[in-house]
């Protein structure tokens, strides 16, 4: 168990390309750590770097306070699950997970002991004598994950180690994966391009994009208080909503009417600038005819031509179209090609209650909870509106509940693991006996 | 599709291909077993009288003993030195990045394409001056160099169809580069390693200039050049079926290592051709 420092880590390639680019992120002991950002931010190579496979070119690592930059990955007592899996095709189930402690020459009754019980914890126990070829995706998956956990290292790192499962078993996986990593409170840094992923699993969670870290946080900080353009867009399914809109007092005028915010604080945030772009999230939208009069106060309704409508059930997602200038609609589909979504118009996604009677073609009345609106600078990106108070309040929040999980699994642990210590020795009579 | 028809052309060209290979095989079969007066009198593909007779001749021969030991043991430490070698060359080529990496690839693929016949010359006075003339040594040194390049490129094909995180697993599991490439490594491709001896043993074992050329005594002739040197028993008989007989001795090994390992030359010969 170990605290992981990066300070200042950049990798550069023989073309001079920093695929990562001066990152610093502390990794706190026990914590859940996810990277995220779309392909080729350079989460992989930092979490490569991490575990030794990929030279740092300059900053300083540090596990458990020792600087590890020139350190073999053998010597740095971590545990890796790679993207396939990499188990060895020649061993057994068996030998694939004992395979760590037989380089490190643990005892044969400790190897068969330590073996067992993480088969135990991953329900592989049947399938121990099994080469992995005959066993199906999630078997592997679980096999990796044994050879990671059987070392007892001092952190276990992912790279994106669910996304070779198909959708249910992804999801099966996924609470899998944090139950464990609660009980064993080790540290773990986890790659994902998934979103659903980096919101449910981490404690903290790590956005890069073209290998700068863009913010740290807990899933709901980011979501709530997105430090930029590009983690707002990035953070959320479908993502938010980026309207272009001049201001006027705290009046804006946007491409789907004016209205009202009535923020003092974000008014002022604008400046002098006169055109800023607007983020709502689709969530925030709600049908006009379905909103409270209490409610209704507390936002501003627009009036909007829907485009097209699907309903799903749960929900109602609506698409309403409007024209942006040039150089922002240019803008914007940089940034949806960044996010490795290609939106060819530029149109605004809302979610709507399922009840909503909406439908294609009409003249909607659309609320908005102005309350969650963000204003964004169209220039740099960078996010006018967010409120430190409470992005240091949703930290703290983030700890405590971990702490507080932290416990509650222990405890739990404690208990499973007594009654499990009985079961060993009711093994260990019935073998002496046979 | 395989429809009817193109499974009969199938059937009709395999089986001219299988008579246009092993009739010249079972001819030296048939004249291995007959009477060796019988040749050139009497016409006919089987023999009149069978008869062992050729064998226990070649047997009792102690040209045809010896170089039969010369050849097992000369080929058997070629093959094992080779793809020692090999297999290091191979996995470094596959694995690492290094100045001159393509320049030892063409060069071995230059090696493999020179007339073995050139160095014939050179290396018979150059063994005579150092003494490694008719020896053991004289031979297998030019067979691993000869055999070499196949292996290395037969290898690198397999080497590089393993997975580099394999290798990178095994590190961070705690092994070092060494223990990485015994233990992950050098299994997982088993089956080209032994591709790659089993092409070596076969250019070792068929070898006739080197065996020829670079010998001269009982001490290090191979069987292919111990062949040519039979004779008849009496200078008008010619040693036909007590060669045949020899000649089936020595293909006997090359055919049923081939039958039985038949599948695994084909995967080391295509490997790399197409993605798995």
């Amino acid at each position: 168990m170990a605290e992981i420092t990066l300070k200042n880590i950049v990798k550069r390639y023989g073309d001079g390309y920093p695929a990562v680019n001066d990152v610093s992120l502390e990794i706190k002991d026990g914590e859940f750590m996810i990277l995220v950002g779309p392909s080729g931010c350079g989460k992989s190579t930092l979490l490569r770097m991490i575990v030794g496979l990929e030279d740092i070119t300059s900053g300083e690592l540090r596990i458990g306070g020792k600087v590890v930059n020139k350190v073999a990955p053998r010597e740095r007592n971590l545990a890796m699950v790679f993207q396939n899996y990499a188990l060895y095709p020649h061993l057994t189930v068996f030998e694939n997970i004992a395979f760590p402690l037989r380089l490190a020459k643990t005892p044969e009754d400790e190897v068969q002991r330590r073996v067992k019980e993480t088969a135990e914890l991953l329900e592989l126990t049947d399938h121990l004598d099994r080469k992995p070829a005959n066993l199906s995706g999630g078997q592997r998956q679980r096999v990796a994950m044994g050879r990671a956990i059987v070392r007892e290292a001092d952190a276990f790192l992912f790279d994106e180690p669910l996304s070779n499962l198909d959708a249910k078993l992804r999801g099966q996986m996924r609470t899998e994966i944090s139950r464990l990593q609660r009980r064993l409170g080790v540290t773990t840094v986890y790659v994902t391009h998934d979103q659903t992923e980096a919101m449910t699993l981490g404690d903290r969670v790590a956005v890069l994009r073209k290998g700068v870290l863009q913010q740290v946080g807990s899933p709901r900080e980011l979501y709530e208080q997105p430090t930029n353009l590009f983690v707002a867009g990035f953070i959320g399914s479908p993502s938010m909503n980026f309207l272009p809109a001049t201001v006027d007092g705290t009046v804006l005028d946007t491409p789907l009417g004016r209205f009202d915010m009535r923020d003092r604080r974000k008014a002022e945030a604008v400046g002098d600038r006169t055109v800023v772009l607007v983020g709502i999230r689709p969530e925030h939208f709600e049908d006009a005819s379905l909103v409270g009069d209490d409610r209704r106060e507390r936002g501003a309704v627009v009036k909007a031509r829907v485009d097209v409508t699907e309903w799903l059930g749960n929900e109602l997602y609506a698409y309403v179209p409007y024209e942006a200038p040039a150089d922002v609609a240019a803008q914007l589909r940089d940034l949806s090609q960044e996010l490795d979504s290609d939106q060819l118009r530029t149109q605004a996604v809302v979610a709507l209650d399922a009840s909503s009677l909406i439908s294609p073609g009409d003249e909607a009345e659309l609320w908005i909870d102005t309350s969650r609106v963000h204003l964004f600078d169209p220039a740099t990106g960078e996010n006018l509106t967010r409120d430190e108070e409470r992005a240091a309040a949703l930290g703290r929040l983030a700890d405590k509940e971990r702490e507080a999980q932290r416990r509650a699994q222990r405890a739990e642990a404690e208990a499973t693991s007594d009654t499990s210590d009985e079961d060993e020795d009711k093994g260990g009579t019935e073998t002496a006996a046979g | 599709m395989e429809t009817g028809r193109s499974k009969a052309l199938w059937i009709v060209a395999s089986l001219l291909i299988l008579v246009w290979t092993i009739f010249p095989i079972l001819w030296i079969v048939m004249l291995s077993f007959k009477q060796p007066g019988e040749v050139g009198n009497v016409q006919s593909f089987l023999p009149k009288d069978w008869t062992m007779e050729n064998y226990r001749t070649v047997f009792s021969t102690s040209l045809f003993t010896s170089a039969l030991i010369n050849s097992i043991g000369v080929s058997l430490i070629a093959t094992f030195i080779g793809v020692v070698f090999a297999t290091l060359v191979a996995y470094a080529i596959a694995r690492l990045e290094f100045p001159g990496k393509k320049l030892i690839l063409s060069f071995a693929l230059a090696i493999a394409m020179f007339p073995v016949v050139t160095l014939v010359g050179p290396l018979f006075d150059l063994w005579r001056t150092i003494g490694l003339y008719d020896t053991w040594p004289g031979l297998i040194i030019p067979y691993i160099s000869f055999a070499l390049p196949l292996a290395i490129w037969t290898l690198s094909a397999f080497f590089r169809e393993i997975p580099w995180e394999m290798e990178q697993a095994a590190q961070v599991d705690g092994a070092t580069s060494w223990q990485a490439f015994r233990k992950v490594i050098v299994p997982l491709a088993a089956p080209g390693v032994f591709t790659a001896a089993i092409l070596t043993f076969f250019f070792c074992w068929n070898d006739f200039v080197f065996g020829i050329s670079l010998t001269s005594t009982d001490r290090a002739r191979p069987v292919p050049a111990a062949l040519a040197f039979f004779t008849g028993q009496s200078q008008f008989e010619q040693p036909t079926t007590a060669i045949c007989a020899a000649a089936v001795v020595v293909t006997i090994p090359v055919v049923v290592i081939v039958l039985l390992f038949q599948r695994r030359i084909v995967a080391g010969l295509t490997a790399g051709a197409v993605k798995g």
